[in-house]
């Protein structure tokens, strides 16, 4: 049985040693000028300004935050949608009140006012 | 699939949760009601969310003695989850009744802080009325996410957002080791219906001395026992207590304290019953390390918030004491204390409450000094509180106390009894040094008339002729605790 999996083996040695190789060789054999633009992260793309590390304003979080709450009740609403016919009155309604409840959570953020961004 | 729908229909008993889906219907309209209403009226909402508790008490009151299970076995409405249910529809009432004139002194009228104990009042009941692990949780986070964002309700206040963030952690890490013992416990039974657990365990009792098994039940005691702050796992209680607005800290050290005793009576018993050699022994030590770690770190605070928060890890101490006698006694007297120790606790909070200056100044003991003369009746009042506490007849607490180490002498654990006695004895020096503030020193020079605030008077009152009545006439609660046992 095991015999099966030696082409297997054969073909993960050969491209261990074929990666391993390629970057070992490279790193012996090749030219090496570096320069501040070729150190940077991403060579290519815009130049930097300024570190990654500020201080985001609440308002993206909030906004992050919604959109979690009612991205999963369109993940509810797919396989839902799929059996509805089957489900019947009984799923209509159960469905039906698991939107209301969301409802009242989106009156609520929407009346406190955390969907506008100014 | 035609089938599926039709047995989901048929366990679909909504009686079983009736009292929590009241209040969450209630809870959901509060919160348009927040939304619609303008900023710094929070009457209105204080008085629907009483009306909400009322409703959801007296939908509760009416399935005495008539169990409905529902939802497939992961909820059911008996006797057991109907008492507890009481507990917490009152401690979430006495906590409003106090909260509105508290909120508008500290600067802090916002109606989603009733909204949010109506919701946490939910998840408790969901606890007490679970039969399955995955209901139990699902009550316990409600519980508890409503608790952590209360704990630091104060936004502006450094005390509140530490106490929040604290409870938050480490709650949440609690919380881990919990699901982690929920998973082993499935993991060896193949179940997490509560019944068909403690099924499994009875039918195989090599299962029972599993080190899995085992495991399990001690990752999920961790989780329930951090909630009840029982030592080692108070560390956080006394800084989130102190932290806390207070009202909110009387609630939490009365409701969701009663929720997580009512998870984990009804997980040791129903389904670790054939561990009990396990689990009884273990209980023991922590109820004697719970009971001396809460008295003794007592007698050296000066805040009374501080104060009342480490004998509240004592009285769980004390609580425990019944659950390791596990007997019907004990068990009962379990539920008649948790009632007993909402009223005297509540109690004492809500004369803090009335004592406390904007900015939670003056809870001191100093803060005490002269009290008896410028409140003689709220002083008598807040003594009786303090006398319950302590356990000294004819109150409340003394009958639970007398209940609870009585189920210890009768299951043999002649020990734990007296060194819960001698614990109580330890007590009455920090409750008493309160009262000698009160009556044998003089008030500072230029003392500020307290204000008798109407809702939190009420609450006092009230806490007050319950923790007569159950100290006079313990018989009456107590057969209600009796019928309440599975």
């Amino acid at each position: 049985m095991l015999e099966s999996y030696l082409p297997i083996l054969v073909l993960i040695t050969i491209a261990v040693l074929f990666a391993v190789g390629s970057v070992t060789f490279s790193f012996i054999f090749g030219p090496k000028k570096p320069s501040a633009v070729k150190l940077a992260p991403y060579e290519c793309g815009m130049p930097l300004i300024g570190t990654a590390r500020e201080r985001f304003s609440v308002k993206f979080y909030i906004v992050a935050m919604l959109f979690i709450l009612f991205d999963i009740e369109a993940v509810f609403l797919y396989p839902w949608a799929v059996v509805f016919k089957r489900l019947g009155m009984f799923g209509f309604i159960e469905m039906g009140v698991f939107i209301i409840i969301l409802l009242v959570g989106y009156v609520y953020v929407w009346k406190k006012g955390a969907l506008e961004w100014e | 699939m035609e089938n599926l729908v039709q047995t989901a229909m048929q366990n679909v008993n909504f009686a079983a949760i009736m009292p929590s889906l009241v209040l969450a219907c209630f809870g959901m309209v509060l919160l348009l009601i927040n939304a619609f209403s303008r900023r710094g009226a929070t009457a209105h909402v204080a008085l629907i969310s009483l009306v909400a508790l009322l409703t959801s008490g007296y939908t509760a009151v009416m399935g005495w003695n008539n169990p409905q299970a529902g939802f497939a076995g992961h909820a059911v409405l008996d006797n057991y989850a109907i008492f507890f249910t009481i507990i917490f529809l009152i401690a979430a009432g006495l906590t409003i009744l106090m909260s509105d004139s508290y909120l508008k002194r500290e600067g802090y009228p916002v109606g989603e802080y009733y909204t949010l104990i109506v919701f946490s009042t939910v998840g408790a009941m969901l606890m007490a009325s679970g039969t399955d692990l995955m209901t139990i949780f699902l009550g316990l986070e409600v519980l508890s996410v409503s608790l952590y964002v209360l704990a630091g309700f104060f936004r502006g206040q450094l005390r509140s957002n530490e106490a929040g963030l604290k409870y938050f952690l480490l709650g949440a890490f609690s919380t881990g080791f919990l699901l982690y013992g929920m998973a082993l416990i499935y993991g060896v039974s193949g179940t997490t219906n509560l019944v068909d657990i403690g099924a499994f365990f009875a039918a195989s009792p090599a299962a029972a001395t599993n080190p899995v098994a085992i495991a399990g039940m001690l990752l999920m005691s961790t989780g329930f026992l951090f909630k009840i702050a029982i030592a080692p796992f108070h560390m956080w209680a006394p800084d989130v207590y102190e932290g806390s607005p207070t009202p909110i800290t009387a609630f939490m050290s009365a409701g969701p304290k009663a929720a997580a005793f009512a998870a984990l009576l009804r997980i040791f018993l129903v389904s670790l019953g054939s561990m009990e050699g396990t689990w009884s022994s273990m209980l023991w030590v922590l109820a004697v390390l719970t009971m001396i770690t809460g008295n003794f770190l007592a007698l050296n605070q000066d805040n009374l918030k501080r104060m009342l928060a480490y004998s509240s890890i004592a009285h769980a101490g004390y609580a425990l004491v019944g659950l390791v006698a596990a007997n019907e006694i004990g068990i009962s007297g379990v539920l008649f204390y948790m009632l007993a120790y909402t009223f005297m606790n509540i109690g004492a909070f809500a004369v803090l409450v009335l004592v406390g200056k904007q900015g939670e100044e003056n809870l001191t003991l100093q803060g005490f000094a002269g009290f008896g003369y410028k409140r003689p009746l709220l002083a008598v009042l807040m003594t009786i509180c303090l006398f319950s506490l302590m356990g000294i007849p004819p109150s409340a607490g003394f009958s639970g106390k007398f209940f609870i180490f009585a189920g210890a002498l009768d299951a043999g654990y002649v020990w734990l009894a007296i060194l819960g006695v001698l614990n109580s004895a330890v007590s009455l020096y920090y409750y008493l040094r309160v009262m000698v503030f009160m009556y044998f020193k003089d008030p500072e020079e230029d003392f500020e008339w307290i204000q008798l605030k109407p809702g939190a008077t009420i609450c006092i009152v009230l806490s007050v002729i319950a923790v007569l009545y159950m100290g006079i006439v313990p018989s009456g609660v107590m057969s209600l605790a009796r019928q309440a046992l599975f």
